[in-house]
């Protein structure tokens, strides 16, 4: 487990150095977080009621968002990984004596971890002191913050471990990009990135929140601005143990396979 | 102690001509041309030995290296590394070996060296006081004292390069595989290099396993040479065995004054300017001593040197003769 630690340690303190990539994904969260807003009100303005969560809910939702970003969002892609798949570097991963699969996931969580706690702060400041109703709120109780850590910190495992079946895709193929457009588009959208769930039609929500995806961002933070509670949060935290339960063996399994048949391009 | 037996290794490549009606035509059904980039390779390596393992490009070294490491599984064929095979126990048999690929890097590009080599002693468990030995050595001999601090991105190649070595040796490996190490390294840097590896060979009995290019490695570093072409084991033996091979063929490089001497059978004249001659003398007709004599029996002589082949000409002639 030390190893692992060392890695998760050495990762974070890689990430916390790079400043201004932390001030320009700030600036630009702010920027999206407000617009997001704004366009909300102006829907929610015309008929209060027609929505499936209350405004300040929405509110919170966002401003959540924006603020662990790095956790949730799909779209975070790790390039030393996809470099080291596509140009052969992988080879010296391989002659470590550390399990492939763990020391990407360590590498991963580390790195979203980094930028979200480096970014999270002033993000989450600004969005206590803005003025009503653009304000987020506190979640209702203790216990809901408290389900709201679980569900994140549920949800940082499955993000990164789906996110590790397309970096273990990349054995497989020679260029990333391709994999990389359609996974954000499809995942971001369906794990409620866009639009919150509560937002899809009817028909499609009832399928779409049994997928992987609403087991990533969608749960936490429907727990934190409380439009999920008690026994329906429980039964939200339960679907994400789902996911991660299934998802970690399937990723081990292809990582397996992958290395048997391993070629280690560029000579 | 390694031991190859029988190891077979294909890759499928797809192929196809130029053009875009060809590259439409992939679109649909793709030929596969079979790359055989081992067959039947065997040897045997013993503890403390260092080995050269040559061959043109495409040889099939670095695929060698990399069954022996752990990282690719052969199709066929047995690998015995101190009792492991590589690809079946691969996380307890890297615990003992190190290896440097010449053209990737395994430091972390944005950290302190020492960071990276910090973490690497939690990968491999190596114990607080036992690193400090092992760093404080490297530290001496590769002259890293003054780079450790800086990241690996603000280091010349060169640099890099014993950052490199000293990463692969820090958990004290007893094998340790150097794939192409000394590219694109200048003179001083290569010497140092191989002063390093030599000493490290005799004093903790590292066996050294090389792939190179740079015959002048071969030369200052490895008793036994492996030549594999088309994915076999062409030759093994030593340098001289194999320059034997090739050719027995002396050169004497001659400085004179006076007339220019006639030459005897079993010498012949490569090339003569004032002064100074190039003689190739074939030892199975007449000895080296034989023929000086006989030059200085005709002339004064200012200057004799002898060489055998180069190690580089050797190399070229074994490459022509196999056809690889």
């Amino acid at each position: 487990m030390k190893k692992y630690r060392a890695l998760f340690r050495i990762r974070f303190l890689n990430a916390l150095q790079y400043r201004a990539a932390a001030v320009a994904g700030m600036a630009t969260q702010f920027a999206w977080g407000f617009m997001e807003i704004f366009a909300f009100a102006a829907f929610y303005r015309t008929n209060q009621a027609a929505f499936p969560m209350t405004f300040p809910q929405t509110v919170s939702y966002i401003w959540m968002q924006q603020a662990f970003l790095a956790l949730f969002m799909m779209w975070f892609w790790e390039n030393d990984i996809a470099d080291a798949v596509v140009s052969g570097g992988v080879a010296y991963e391989m002659v470590r004596p550390l399990d492939l699969y763990s020391r990407w996931f360590c590498q991963i969580a580390a790195n979203r971890l980094a930028r979200a706690l480096l970014r999270c702060a002033p993000i989450l400041v600004v969005a206590f002191l803005v003025p009503e109703p653009y304000r987020m709120s506190l979640p209702p109780n203790l216990s809901q913050l408290f389900l709201f850590l679980l569900s994140t910190a549920l949800s940082l495992g499955v993000v990164v471990s789906f996110s590790l079946l397309m970096y273990i895709s990349l054995f497989f193929m020679l260029s990333p990009m391709g994999v990389r457009i359609i996974v954000a588009v499809f995942s971001d959208f369906l794990a409620g990135a866009i639009i919150p769930l509560p937002f899809f039609p009817e028909s499609l929500r009832a399928l779409v929140e049994l997928l992987p995806f609403a087991a990533m961002q969608n749960m936490p933070l429907r727990i934190y601005s409380g439009h999920i509670a008690g026994a329906a949060a429980w039964q939200g935290i339960a679907l994400q143990v789902f996911w991660l339960a299934a998802l970690l063996p399937a990723g081990r399994l292809a990582m397996r396979r992958a290395l048997k048949k391993v070629i280690v391009q560029g000579g | 102690m390694i031991t190859l037996q029988h190891i077979c290794k294909t890759f499928r490549v797809a192929k196809r001509r130029a053009g875009f009606g060809q590259a439409v035509k992939a679109l649909f059904s793709r030929e596969y041309e079979l790359v055989h980039a081992l067959q039947d390779v065997s040897f045997h390596i013993d503890d403390g030995e260092m080995v050269g393992y040559i061959g043109p490009n495409g040889a099939g070294k670095s695929t060698t290296i990399k069954i022996m490491c752990g990282i690719l599984t052969p199709d066929s064929g047995e690998c015995d590394v101190d009792g492991r095979t590589p690809w079946r126990e691969r996380v307890a048999h890297v615990h003992e070996i190190g290896v440097v690929f010449g053209q990737r890097s395994q430091l972390w590009w944005d950290v302190p060296i020492i960071d990276s080599f910090e973490l690497l002693r939690d990968i491999y468990k190596v114990e607080k006081r036992q690193f400090q030995n092992n760093l404080d050595e490297l530290t001496a001999l590769l002259d890293l004292s003054e780079i450790l601090k800086t990241p690996a991105r603000s280091l010349s190649h060169g640099q890099r390069m014993r950052c490199e070595i000293a990463a692969s040796l820090l958990h004290k490996p007893r094998t340790l595989f150097l794939d192409e190490p000394t590219i694109g390294l200048d003179a001083t840097a290569k010497i140092a290099f191989r002063q390093f590896i030599k000493k490290r060979n005799a004093e903790h009995g590292t066996t050294v396993i090389l792939t190179t290019h740079d015959m002048q490695d071969i030369e200052a570093l490895t008793g036994r040479i492996l030549l594999i072409g088309n994915g076999r084991i062409l030759l093994d033996g030593s340098l001289a065995d194999l320059k034997k091979h090739v050719s027995e063929s002396k050169t004497l490089i001659v400085e004179y004054a006076g007339v220019q001497p006639d030459l005897d059978e079993g010498m012949r004249l490569s090339e003569a300017n004032e002064g100074r001659m190039i003689v190739t003398v074939d030892p199975s007709v007449l000895s080296v001593s034989d023929a000086i004599i006989r030059l200085a029996a005709q002339t004064e002589l200012l200057d004799v040197s002898v060489s055998g082949v180069s190690s580089e000409e050797m190399v070229a002639a074994l490459y022509k003769e196999y056809r690889i």
